[in-house]
C-alpha cells in the first residue's frame, strides 16, 4: 500500500487513519485504517467517487477536520501544529478571492496576515503572479477576471507564502475542459520549478494520471485506499503524453481499481 | 373652474408626456429615468396648486404648494433652528451613539456563542416592537432638551443595526473560514480581513433603515415635551395655531433632511461596496 | 431548546439590572417620602440631597434600599409594579371595577384591554387598506412602464423620509372638518403600511427568472394568467416578509395618532401618564403595546408558514 518510498523519511505520513462523523442517521466512517506515506517533492493524486474521503484525507492533512484515530504527521508534526506553522497552501474547490480585494491585494492576504512587510509583500505577489501568468493584472478586481484567471489567482495566493507543501482539492472542478487543460500544464510546469510536495484531488481519471507521480485510488463506505499506482511516465510530460500506450495503461489500472471499490 | 379644468388639462399633459417617454426608444437612458419621477413630480404639484385654489378649499385644510413654498423662504432661520434642534443635535448624536453601541455588542455577539443564542432572538423580537412609545420615559428621564431625543434614537436605532450587524458578520462562507484557517488567522485578523469587509452590505442596509428611524424617534419624542424649538415642537404648536403652511414646511424640512441623510449613507454605501453583485457595472 | 438557555439567563440578567437600576433612580423620591414619615435620613434637608448624586445617597441610606422598589412616585417602577398596574388595569379593573364589563356590561374606558382595543382596531383598519391598496399599485406598477418610471421612484424615496410627523396635521385637519375617531388613525396607519408592501411587492411580482417567464411566453399565456399562475404565487414569500414590517409600522402609526386627540387608545395613556407623571402608567401602555406588536407579527409569521407550507414552499 505504501508508495516506492524515495531515500528522504516521508513528508506526509498517515498510519491507521480512522474519521467517523456522528450524524443523525448513525455514524458514518468517512475514513478507515488509511495509511499512506507522501515523500518529498512528489505529485500525489486522490482519485475516487464522491463520499470515498478524498476531500476527507486532504481536510485531515490540512488541519481542517481532526480524525477520531490513527496518527497523521505533517513535516513530522501533528496537523495542527503544521498549520500553525504554515507549513503548507491550500487552493479550494472554488477561488474564494475577496470581492473587495484587487487581485494584487487577494495574493497578498495570508501575507498580511503572517506579518511579511510591505516591500517584502510586493515582491512576493509579482514574483507569484508571474509564475501562474497573471502579471498585468494585479490591479484588476476578481470579479473583473475569468474563472480560469480566478482559479489561477487563488494558486498564486497559496504560493505567496512559499510553503514546501501545496494542497489542491478539486481546484479545476468546475472549469471546462480546454481551460483545465491549460492549467493542468501550468500546474506541471509550476511543480517543476518550485519542486513542492503537491496533494491534488481529482475525479477525472486522465488529470489525475498525467499529472501525478502517485496516483492513490480511493473508494467509499467506509472510505479508503484500495490502490496505489506509482506512475512510470517521465517528469516531462507534454499535453500529447496522454495518446501514449503508457498513459492510456495507468489509466486503465485506475479504471479498474475505481470499479474493484465499487465490487466490493 | 378655469383653475380646476387647466389642473386636469396639465394632469393629461403630463401623462402623455411621460408615455411618450416611457414606452420611446430612450426610455432606458439615465436622463429618461430622471425626468419622468420630476415630470411626475411637478404635475402633481401643480394640479395639487391649482385644484386648492380652483375648488376654494381653506388652508386650514390644505394650503397650496406656494403657500408653502412662501412659508418655507419666509422662515428660513426659525426653521434651520428647528433643524439643528431635532436633526444635528438629536437624531444625529443619538444615531452615532446607537450605532456604535449596537456595533460593539455584534462584536461581542459575535465572540460568545452563548451571547449570540441568547440575545439575537431578544434583538429579533425588539426590532418588531413600538420602540417609539419609550419616548414619554425618556423625556421624563433627561428633559426636554436633545438628550431625551438622542435616547429615544438610540433605542429605536440600536436593535435594527444590532440584528443587521451580527447577520452580516455571519455571512462568509465555510470555504473563506477555511481559508483562514489553513492561513492559522487569528479572531481579529479574521475579522477585520474578511468578516467586515464581508458584513459590510448589511451594516449598510441596518445604517440605512436606521436614517429614517433616527428622525421618526427624534421628531415623535418632541410630541410628549421640547424647549420652544424643534421640527416636532413647530408642527405640533403650528397645528394648535392652525398655521398649516408653516406645519408643512416643517415636514418639508424633516422630508428633505431624511432623503439627504439616505442618500448620504447610499454614496457611501456605493463607495464602500463597490464590488458587491448588486453594484458592479 | 439550544436557545431556550440563553434566551432565559439575558432576560433574568435585564430584569435583575432593572431592579438595580430602579435604587438610584428613585433614591430621591425615597427619601423625601421618608422624611415626610419621620425616619432618620442623612443628610437630613433637601437641600443637600439635591447635590449629591444618587449613588452616594444609596450608599449613605441603605435602609431605604427596599422602598425604591415599592414607592408611590417612582422615576423607574420595578418589574413586578409594572406587572401589578398592567393587572390592575386589566383584569382587575374590567371585573371589579365599577365601570368594568361584569359590572357596566362594557368595557371600562380606564382598562388597557379597552385602549389596546381602541389602538388594534384603528390598527388593523389602516393595515387592510394600506396592505391592499400597496399591493394593487404594485400591480400596476409592474404592468406598465407609465406608473414603474414616474411612481416607483417617488415610493422609494418615501421611505426615506419621517412620514409619522404628518400624523398630528392629518388628525387635525380631519378632525376640523368633522372626521374623527377609528378612520383618521387608520388612514395614518394605512399611509405608514402602504410604502414598504408597494417596495416589497414590486420586488417579490418581478421575482421570476428570465426561463420561468419564458415558459409562460412558450404557452402563449396573457398577463392575466402570468400574474396569476407565476407573478402572485412567487411574490408570496416577499409579500409576507413586508406585511409584517407593514403592521408593526402601522401600529406606531396608530399611537402616534393617537397623541393629538385625548380619546382613548395606548398612545393618549401614554400621554396622559407623561402629563401626570404616572410612570406606571405609561409603562404598562407600553408594555401592553409590545404585547399588541408582539402577538401581531407572530399572527403573520403564523399565517406565512401555513401559507408557505399549503403551497409547498416552506423549507
Amino acid at each position: 500500500m505504501t508508495p516506492q518510498t524515495t531515500t528522504d523519511a516521508p513528508v506526509i505520513q498517515a498510519k491507521h487513519l480512522d474519521l467517523t462523523f456522528q450524524t443523525n442517521d448513525g455514524p458514518v466512517h468517512a475514513l478507515k485504517d488509511v495509511s499512506l506515506d507522501i515523500p518529498k517533492g512528489s505529485f500525489v493524486s486522490f482519485i475516487g467517487p464522491s463520499g470515498c474521503g478524498k476531500t476527507t484525507f486532504l481536510r485531515c492533512i490540512a488541519g481542517l477536520e481532526t480524525p477520531t484515530g490513527g496518527t497523521l504527521t505533517v513535516n513530522g508534526m501533528t496537523p495542527d501544529e503544521a498549520r500553525r506553522a504554515r507549513a503548507y497552501g491550500y487552493v479550494f474547490q472554488a477561488a474564494g478571492l475577496y470581492p473587495w480585494r484587487t487581485i494584487g491585494r487577494n495574493v497578498a492576504l495570508p501575507l498580511e496576515i503572517m506579518g511579511y512587510s510591505k516591500t517584502e509583500q510586493a515582491e512576493r505577489v509579482a514574483k507569484v503572479l508571474d509564475l501562474v501568468e497573471l502579471s498585468g493584472f494585479d490591479k484588476k478586481f476578481p470579479w473583473q477576471l475569468s474563472g480560469g484567471m480566478q482559479q489561477r489567482a487563488s494558486i498564486a495566493r497559496a504560493l505567496a507564502f512559499d510553503a514546501d507543501i501545496l494542497l489542491m482539492d478539486e481546484p479545476f472542478g468546475a472549469l471546462d475542459e480546454i481551460v483545465r487543460d491549460r492549467l493542468n500544464e501550468e500546474v506541471l510546469r509550476l511543480w517543476a520549478r518550485t519542486e513542492k510536495t503537491i496533494g491534488f484531488v481529482t475525479h477525472s481519471i486522465p488529470e489525475a494520471v498525467y499529472l501525478s507521480t502517485h496516483i492513490v485510488v480511493m473508494s467509499p463506505r467506509p472510505g479508503r485506499i484500495t490502490d496505489v499506482i506509482h506512475s512510470p511516465l517521465p517528469k516531462e510530460r507534454p499535453l500529447d503524453i496522454r495518446d501514449t500506450p503508457e498513459f492510456i495503461e495507468i489509466a486503465h489500472r485506475v479504471r479498474e481499481g475505481l470499479r474493484a471499490g465499487y465490487l466490493e | 373652474m378655469t383653475q380646476v379644468l387647466s389642473a386636469l388639462l396639465i394632469w393629461a399633459a403630463g401623462f402623455a408626456l411621460n408615455v411618450k417617454l416611457a414606452n420611446g426608444p430612450a426610455h432606458d437612458t439615465a436622463a429618461t429615468r430622471t425626468a419622468i419621477p420630476v415630470i411626475f413630480g411637478i404635475t402633481i404639484l401643480l394640479m395639487w396648486e391649482l385644484l386648492v385654489r380652483g375648488l376654494g378649499v381653506p388652508t386650514v385644510i390644505l394650503p397650496p404648494p406656494s403657500l408653502i413654498a412662501e412659508t418655507f423662504a419666509a422662515n428660513l432661520g426659525t426653521l434651520w433652528q428647528d433643524f439643528t434642534q431635532t436633526i444635528l443635535k438629536g437624531a444625529l448624536s443619538g444615531y452615532l451613539i446607537g450605532i456604535l453601541a449596537a456595533f460593539g455588542t455584534a462584536l461581542l455577539v459575535d465572540r460568545y456563542d452563548f451571547l449570540k443564542r441568547g440575545l439575537l432572538p431578544i434583538g429579533n423580537f425588539m426590532a418588531a416592537l413600538p420602540i417609539v412609545g419609550t419616548a414619554p420615559i425618556l423625556v421624563m428621564w433627561f428633559g426636554f432638551g436633545w438628550q431625551s431625543k438622542a435616547a429615544v434614537v438610540v433605542l429605536m436605532v440600536y436593535f435594527p443595526m444590532l440584528v443587521n450587524t451580527v447577520a452580516g458578520l455571519q455571512d462568509t462562507t465555510a470555504m473563506q473560514r477555511d481559508l483562514m484557517h489553513t492561513y492559522a488567522a487569528t479572531w481579529w485578523q479574521s475579522m477585520v480581513k474578511l468578516r467586515l469587509p464581508a458584513a459590510l452590505p448589511f451594516i449598510f442596509n441596518g445604517l440605512k433603515i436606521s436614517t429614517t428611524l433616527a428622525l421618526i424617534g427624534a421628531i415623535v419624542a418632541e410630541f410628549f415635551g421640547s424647549p420652544t424649538q424643534g421640527l416636532g415642537f413647530r408642527i405640533s404648536t403650528s397645528i394648535g395655531a392652525l398655521d398649516l403652511g408653516m406645519v408643512w414646511a416643517a415636514i418639508l424640512v424633516s422630508a428633505l433632511a431624511g432623503t439627504a441623510f439616505y442618500g448620504l449613507m447610499t454614496a457611501l454605501e456605493r463607495r464602500m461596496t463597490f464590488w458587491h453583485a448588486s453594484h458592479r457595472k | 431548546m439550544k436557545k431556550v438557555l440563553p434566551v432565559l439567563t439575558l432576560v433574568l440578567g435585564l430584569i435583575a439590572l432593572w431592579y438595580v437600576a430602579a435604587i438610584p433612580m428613585n433614591i430621591k423620591e425615597v427619601l423625601t417620602q421618608a422624611e415626610r414619615d419621620g425616619a432618620t435620613i442623612t443628610p437630613a434637608s433637601a437641600q443637600e440631597r439635591r447635590d449629591l448624586s444618587n449613588l452616594s445617597l444609596v450608599l449613605q441610606n441603605p435602609g431605604q434600599i427596599g422602598q425604591s422598589w415599592s414607592t408611590k412616585r417612582p422615576i423607574l417602577p420595578a418589574p413586578h409594579r409594572v406587572v401589578a398596574e398592567l393587572y390592575d388595569s386589566t383584569i382587575h379593573e374590567e371585573l371589579t371595577g365599577r365601570r368594568g364589563i361584569v359590572r357596566s356590561g362594557t368595557l371600562s374606558n380606564r382598562s388597557l384591554i379597552y385602549h389596546g382595543l381602541v389602538t388594534l382596531s384603528a390598527t388593523a383598519l389602516g393595515f387592510a387598506i394600506g396592505a391592499t391598496l400597496g399591493i394593487a399599485l404594485a400591480i400596476g406598477i409592474v404592468h406598465s412602464r407609465v406608473m414603474d418610471m414616474s411612481v416607483m421612484p417617488w415610493a422609494i424615496i418615501s421611505q426615506t423620509i419621517p412620514i409619522v410627523a404628518l400624523a398630528p396635521m392629518i388628525i387635525v385637519v380631519l378632525y376640523s372638518i368633522g372626521v374623527q375617531g377609528l378612520l383618521p388613525k387608520a388612514i395614518i396607519s394605512a399611509y405608514l403600511s402602504f410604502f414598504p408592501v408597494v417596495v416589497g411587492m414590486v420586488k417579490g411580482l418581478r421575482s421570476p427568472d428570465h426561463m420561468q417567464m419564458d415558459l409562460m411566453r412558450t404557452y402563449n399565456a396573457g398577463q392575466t394568467t402570468v400574474l396569476s399562475k407565476l407573478r402572485l404565487p412567487s411574490s408570496v414569500p416577499y409579500l409576507f416578509a413586508s406585511l409584517k414590517i407593514a403592521i408593526a409600522a402601522s401600529l406606531v402609526g396608530a399611537i402616534v395618532g393617537e397623541l393629538p386627540v385625548q380619546k382613548g387608545g395606548l398612545g393618549a395613556r401614554m400621554l396622559a401618564g407623561s402629563y401626570y407623571g404616572q410612570m406606571e402608567q405609561i409603562w404598562a401602555a407600553l408594555f401592553m403595546a409590545a404585547a399588541l406588536a408582539a402577538t401581531l407579527v407572530w399572527a403573520i409569521s403564523a399565517a406565512e408558514r401555513a401559507t408557505l407550507k399549503k403551497m409547498g414552499m416552506a423549507q
